[in-house]
């Protein structure tokens, strides 16, 4: 890749973080908990947008950030009382610089018109406080974003710089040694140092740990501030610098630049205040490094083949007759238990908060508010959950579109919220946690409910149940789930895209999770997501049907059992059910789905009782139940095509490939059967 | 004849041959990956009988394809002496379970003719053409067509 494309890239990542730290403190600023500290966070988010699309030239980018800053600036000097009005103003021009930055980002350049309402917002907000001479003279500066280099900028005579030097602890931690930078300015020009001891306590409260020592440094000669900085490049995070010229000549700002970066003003010419603060803030929370995701990828599966390895030695083992108390066998109990936590260690590199999706959030909701006149509050807990990257990745398009729904069906008009007795500002919740190794998440409204009655006469009229069907509510409700099924009238622009929630139920399931959805009706709707935290390992129960091995996922396992012949009752066009203490379930054999000979009869097998995901329970017959182990998925889709009922491979103790059930198709493949089965006889 | 076909006449291309059945089969060198001996395969569902199963290949899970079934000319009965060669084509990877390796040859391109027209059947999908040498005749498959076939609407209706 071409570098200068590398750092491109590198900056688009970086955009990313700062505009949802951008909109966490305009969320902040809106719900009134914003003090200086969040201010300044979105001051030096945008301000870095800003500063890195000026180095690629993206001009709009730039003029937007620019005006956004102004404001952004006068709310930080206090000059501007940061009332609602003024959070949703901001709170919208924090989504059009998004839009900037994609549009940068895809390489087009976003319609004028699309940013000019906003900017006229955000100039009538610079104006507010009146007789601003910083707003007069940012107002009066035709912006240019050119790259300039600093040097040019500085009066040609220079006389020579005064320095101020105070590192902080962390600039000792990471090993910098300030005598050698000293060193170094010294053979730029002639130079003399005067230790600064103010900072220094006394000696009984001194901590050996910190920093007490700062530098004066008065370098002479006619030197560009850059070969300085170049100096500090490595610790300027890590230390207060402040690079003064000796004499400051009164500059002459040439026309057309802006005039933050190049006053000599103490603030600003202490190198990058912001990039400063940042690295100081970012220090205050926690160290990250950034990782090429293939090079995790590549640790995961080594850690999985390790896993495979460590199995098949455990078998092996076994097979020797060695018994599990010997030396050995102790041996190989502490490489599993360690094996188990390096795998646990791997898979938390890969997991981030659900924050990264929940953020986008908050911005659909206003935008669909907008759209739909409603008045919709969104309520979000638990974004500190964190899930594997991949999950999270997927989970952005399902989230969307339940949003979505929740506000333009679910939710009621302010007019109808208030006759029915609610308050005219609807509350969508959005909330995850960890439950039982599983992440939950949800998403639930307090709108009007799913209406039993329409989605009932939509569903016979897309002819998806027969007209004499009997449904139980919950059966009712799981409808919305169905291919073809959309309750919307009139496709509106929010919710008919051609998705509809059979396509949500498709992601999840994909995902290796369920979605069930409760309603109340006139009290509201909640649709709960229940998701693997990894993609990449299984607990399941490993059983033989026929010569084949195949591996149920645990998570669908309710209880395994051996079945009586009184409880087999034979049911249609033959097929069974089997009594499970009162309950009736859909015997099915696994070998006869999968076409495999020679498997044992229900009675001499073993039924597992599973339950998919909105369908209801299955019991399925195998043959035996060989044990229970976690196991590593590998898809052969890439090298294959997809089965149905099968959701992927793994590789057994003994190196063989195993099928992993995929319990929600094994029931879909089960009904299509039975569908079959009903319609020949009828049909005909 | 344009100046264009004389010159890839003189390309030279090596192919590595094996037995199915009672014919001599080429691939292009560069789409094989490794050699092993047949092992048995853990069969998947409601798959075409030319699709074999699946192989534990040093943690990849590899579809093994009966070339002999694959061209309409009936199932292998595999033993150890039967040879799995393991071609990658574009993304993927599959294993083609035939009966043995044979030879490397190289050839120029203007050794190989084109598919002889007569020849529409289950094979005629795969070959890229056929060598020429000697007394031998080589039937060149193309891997790419073969590992393509193994996904969506060919293997829907061949199934």
């Amino acid at each position: 890749m071409d570098p200068m494309e590398a750092i491109k890239q590198t900056y688009f990542q970086e955009c990313e973080e700062l505009l949802l730290a951008m909109e966490e403190g305009l969320i902040a600023i809106q719900s009134g908990e914003a003090d200086s500290e969040v201010i300044n966070a979105v001051f030096r988010a945008v301000h870095s947008i800003k500063g890195g699309g000026g180095a690629f030239g993206f001009e709009n980018l730039v003029a937007f950030a620019h005006i956004f800053e102004t404001v952004l600036d006068h709310l930080r000097s206090g000059t501007l009382a940061a009332d609602e009005e003024v959070a949703t103003v901001l709170l919208r021009a924090g989504d059009v610089l998004a839009d900037h930055v994609q549009a940068a980002r895809n390489g087009e350049i976003l319609a004028a018109e699309h940013d000019r309402e906003i900017k006229q917002q955000l100039e009538t907000l610079s104006g507010k406080e009146g007789g601003c001479d910083a707003a007069g003279d940012f107002d009066g500066i035709d912006f240019k974003p050119a790259v300039i280099a600093l040097d040019d900028l500085d009066p040609a005579a220079q006389q020579g710089w005064r320095i101020h030097f105070a590192p902080h602890a962390a600039l000792y931690a990471k090993a910098n040694e300030p005598a050698l930078l000293v060193r170094e300015l010294a053979t730029l020009g002639e130079t003399a140092v005067t230790s600064d001891l103010s900072r220094l306590p006394a000696l009984d409260v001194i901590e050996p740990d910190q920093a007490y020592f700062a530098w004066d440094i008065v370098l002479k000669g006619d030197i560009a501030r850059d070969k300085i900085e170049e100096v500090f490049e490595f610790v300027v995070g890590d230390c207060e610098l402040d690079i003064q010229p000796l004499e400051t000549p009164a500059p002459e700002t040439p026309e057309g630049l802006d005039v933050e970066t190049m006053a000599p003003q103490p603030e600003v010419a202490a190198g990058q205040p912001e990039k400063k603060e940042a690295h100081a803030a970012a220090e205050a929370a926690k160290q990250t490094i950034r990782v090429d995701l293939d090079k995790v990828d590549r640790l995961v599966n080594l850690v999985g083949e390790l896993v495979i390895t460590q199995a098949m030695l455990s078998q092996r083992v076994a097979e020797c007759k060695i018994p599990r108390s010997s030396p050995i066998g102790d041996g190989l109990n502490e490489l599993e238990h360690l094996l188990r936590e390096l795998q646990e260690s791997v898979m938390a590199i890969r997991t981030q908060p659900v924050k990264s999706v929940f953020q986008r959030m908050p911005r659909l909701v206003r935008e669909l508010a907008a759209q739909t006149n409603k008045k919709v509050r969104l309520v979000v807990e638990g974004e500190g959950t964190e899930v594997d990257k991949t999950v999270i990745e997927r989970l952005g398009e399902p989230l969307t579109h339940m949003i979505r729904n929740a506000v333009d069906h679910g939710l009621e008009t302010p007019d109808e919220r208030a006759a029915a007795g609610k308050p005219e500002e609807g509350t969508v919740t959005l909330s995850a946690e960890h439950r039982g190794g599983r992440i939950v998440i949800e998403v639930s409204d307090d709108g009007r409910g799913i209406n039993r009655a329409r989605v009932r006469e939509k569903a016979i009229e897309r002819e998806l149940i027969a007209a004499s069907a009997q449904l139980s509510d919950e059966e009712i409700d799981n409808l919305i789930f169905m291919p073809g099924f959309s309750t919307a009238s009139q496709v509106s622009n929010i919710s008919g895209r051609g998705v509809g929630m059979d396509v949500v139920r498709r992601n999840i399931v994909d995902l290796g999770g369920r979605i069930t959805i409760g309603s109340a009706p006139k009290s509201g709707s909640r649709f709960s997501l229940t998701l693997p935290l990894t993609l990449a390992v299984l607990d399941g129960m490993v059983v033989a049907v026929g010569d084949q091995t195949f591996v149920l996922p645990l998570a669908h396992i309710i209880e395994s059992l051996k079945p009586q012949p009184q409880d087999i009752r034979p049911f249609g066009h033959g097929r069974h059910l089997l009594n499970v203490r009162g309950a009736y379930v859909p015997l099915v054999q696994v070998s006869e789905l999968m076409g495999i000979k020679g498997a044992a009869k229900p009675l001499d097998g073993v039924v597992i009782l599973v339950e998919s995901q909105g369908t209801g329970r299955l019991a399925l017959v195998v043959d035996a139940i060989l044990g229970q182990h976690q196991v590593v998925i590998k898809s052969f889709e890439g090298n294959y095509r997809h089965i149905d009922g099968i959701a992927a491979a793994t590789i057994l103790g003994d190196g063989r490939v195993a099928l992993i059930l995929d319990v929600d198709g094994l029931v879909g493949r089960c009904r299509s059967q039975l569908a079959d089965a009903e319609l020949q006889p009828t049909g005909t | 004849m344009s100046t264009e076909t004389i010159e890839n006449a003189s390309i030279r291309r090596q192919f590595i041959t094996f037995h199915s059945g009672d014919q001599e089969f080429g691939a292009d060198i560069m789409a094989i990956r490794e050699i092993r001996g047949w092992t048995k395969t853990t069969s998947l569902p409601h798959a075409p009988d030319f699709v074999r199963g699946v192989i534990n290949l040093r943690g990849v899970v590899l579809p093994v394809v009966d070339l002999k079934a694959r061209l309409g000319r009936g199932c292998t009965d595999p033993d150890p002496k039967h040879v799995v060669v393991v071609v990658k084509a574009g993304e993927r990877t599959i294993g083609l379970l035939v009966d043995a390796v044979s030879d490397i040859l190289t050839v120029t391109a203007g050794d190989i003719q084109p598919t002889p027209d007569l020849a529409r059947d289950a094979q005629a999908e795969f070959v890229e053409g056929i060598a020429v040498l000697d007394n031998r005749m080589v039937t060149i498959l193309s891997m790419d067509r073969l590992a393509a076939s193994l996904v969506g609407e060919g293997l829907a209706q061949a199934a």
